[in-house]
């Protein structure tokens, strides 16, 4: 694998707030990274860091060969960057806007006027930005941040804003580019719809990075139990199935579902006596920990060990 | 390469901003008016309408270019960080000195443009009326125009150090408005009253020549009220022109170099800015 982007051991302090603290991983070819935290975690300064518009206090930062904080800048032709709140010169036209942003990457500016087809702007990219909707803007810092075909991406909140369409195609454009050998960094709330999408996820808290690896790593990391919902005919109300281990929290929902919380190496042994007590099951579902309970275990996990 | 992209977008921007309509109209106006009502105290008889031209647009200038060039300048920086759209275009494989030198560029031009335009409309009024113009008057008055676009280049680069250096738009505005009052106003009323006070005993001629130095606006009042002979009789600055050893490159330098310096300054500055 080819390495594209390496943080080693960066923090970032403004005044007395560490906006991030100790943060070291890499990023190679063709994985698509989720970068989650909340609000104030240190995501957007380590896109910021990344990018050279800020220096780090400590560390060292490679991105496409360049050390961004001496402003070293010829990887950037390679480079797309989404910003949070994405902005744009009111009195020019989306076609000028991403014509400029073109030719700034020394890309033939036709190729990049039909990004704007493609994410959907069409008509509206003979208008001045200064009338765009939230949504719009969005979709024109998507354009732009696709022009020519980039190595690495760095989006940050790329979804909001955007319809659930154009969501959707959103991620197919990005996976694509991650299976072609993009770097894909994404920073996100919108745990479920990154669920399934990225192949790497890195939980920050407060500038610290508390988990690094992919969602299953993550899952067998926090040990966190995976519910088992099975539907069985012919239980009394309150009653629970006598094959359930006492040691396993179960209980009942609406009517005739048992739910149980079976830690991971338990599962296939809780299923097999499930089904040789002989009860009628009607219906199983496993349901996995999200990525939403997975981020919640993690954050937990760092404030109780600071 | 990069700077000229930056300054093709900033003269677009600036005429879809109605920005060089604005100030092309306003000093085609002044000039205009100044050409035809500024003529009648001298009338026509042995006096070069162009000369009497020169030396109240010169004057004109002094008040109005800084404050235009400032107005432009001022928020090109700190403006763009406000907005967020600076956030966007660092993220380009662009250099922060060749964003500030093609914002300069862009902004040179829109000025550059307005004073040749509107100043050489009152030329061209003048000469369709009928007045004779010689070409002395014609050289000065180029020259003029050069040297006003050059004290505009000073008061952009001037602004863009104060947008590098404050932390929002109402402060480089403030403080705009200040460096216009004291370079154009103040500057030149002190130091009449120092001199007056002082009635030559401890202030020497190259101590008076360094303080207009120091101010673009009196470089520039000296170069066009004083460079040409023909101008300077009409000008009352005669006396003036020869108490000075105060050459033309002289002068020309001290333009340049409150053009460069504070380019220089806010380059420096606005590298080191973190957004």
């Amino acid at each position: 694998m080819i390495r594209t982007v390496r943080v080693t051991d960066v923090t970032k302090t403004y005044g007395p707030v560490k906006a991030v603290c100790g943060a070291s991983f890499e990023l190679n070819e063709g994985e698509l990274v989720a970068l989650i935290g909340h609000n104030g975690a240190g995501k957007t300064t380590l896109m910021k860091l990344m990018l050279g518009l800020i220096r780090p206090t400590r560390g060292a930062i490679e991105v496409l060969g360049d050390n961004p904080a001496a402003g070293e800048f010829a990887g950037r032709r390679q480079l797309g960057y989404l910003p949070e709140n994405v902005s744009f010169d009111a009195a020019l036209t989306g076609r000028e806007t991403q014509a400029f942003y073109a030719r700034l990457k020394r890309e033939p500016p036709t190729k990049a006027l039909d990004l704007l087809d493609f994410v959907g702007l069409g008509a509206a990219s003979r208008r001045r930005v200064g009338t765009y909707s939230k949504g719009m803007r969005q979709r024109l810092g998507l354009a732009q941040a696709l022009i020519g075909k980039p190595r690495v991406l760095l989006l940050d909140e790329p979804t909001t804003g955007l319809d659930p369409e154009l969501r959707q195609t959103f991620y197919e454009i990005i996976a694509r580019l991650a299976a072609e050998g993009a770097t894909v960094l994404l920073s996100s709330h919108a745990l479920t719809e990154l669920e399934e999408r990225a192949g790497r996820v890195i939980i920050m808290n407060r500038g610290i990075k508390v988990a690094d690896g992919s969602i299953d790593e993550l899952r067998r990391l926090a040990c966190l139990p995976t519910r088992i919902r099975l539907k069985v005919s012919g239980l009394a109300p309150s009653e629970m199935p006598p094959w359930v281990p006492g040691d396993a929290a179960c209980r009942r929902l609406n009517g005739h579902i048992v739910e149980i919380d079976a830690v991971p190496d338990r599962k296939v042994e809780l299923l097999h006596r499930a089904t040789a007590a002989g009860n009628a099951i009607e219906d199983v579902d496993i349901v996995p920990p999200t990525l939403d309970e997975l981020y919640a275990h993690f954050l937990s996990h760092s404030e109780q060990t600071p | 390469m990069n700077a000229l992209i930056i300054a093709r977008k900033e003269i677009h921007q600036a005429i879809r901003n109605r920005w060089v309509l604005a100030a092309t109209l306003l000093l085609a106006g002044l000039a205009l008016s100044l050409t035809f009502l500024g003529s009648a105290p001298t009338g026509n008889v042995g006096v070069r309408a162009l000369d009497v031209v020169i030396v109240s647009l010169s004057s004109l200038t002094i008040f109005l270019v800084p404050l235009i060039a400032l107005l432009i300048s001022h928020d090109a920086i700190v403006g763009d960080m406000e907005r967020g759209t600076m956030l966007l275009l660092l993220s380009y494989p662009i250099a922060r000195w060749q964003v500030l030198l093609g914002k300069f560029l862009g902004h040179l031009a829109v000025l550059a443009f307005a004073t040749c335009l509107g100043y050489g409309l009152a030329v061209a009024a003048l000469a369709a009326t009928g007045s004779p113009i010689d070409s002395d008057s014609l050289m000065a008055f180029a020259a003029m125009v050069g040297s006003s676009v050059s004290l505009g280049a000073a008061f952009v680069a001037i602004g863009y150090l104060v947008s590098a250096l404050v932390r929002d738009r109402g402060t480089a505005a403030g403080i705009c408005i200040g460096l216009w009052l004291l370079l154009v106003l103040i500057y030149d009323m002190a130091l009449l009253g120092v001199l007056a006070l002082d009635q030559g005993r401890s202030i020497s001629a190259s101590a008076l020549n360094a303080m207009l130095l120091l101010n673009p606006t009196d470089a520039y009042r000296l170069l066009n009220l004083t460079g040409f002979a023909n101008v300077s009789t009409f000008a009352g600055m005669a006396g003036l022109a020869q108490s000075t050893s105060l050459a033309i490159p002289v002068l020309l330098a001290a333009l340049l170099c409150w053009t460069i310096v504070p380019l220089g300054l806010a380059a420096i500055a606005f590298s080191r800015r973190e957004l």
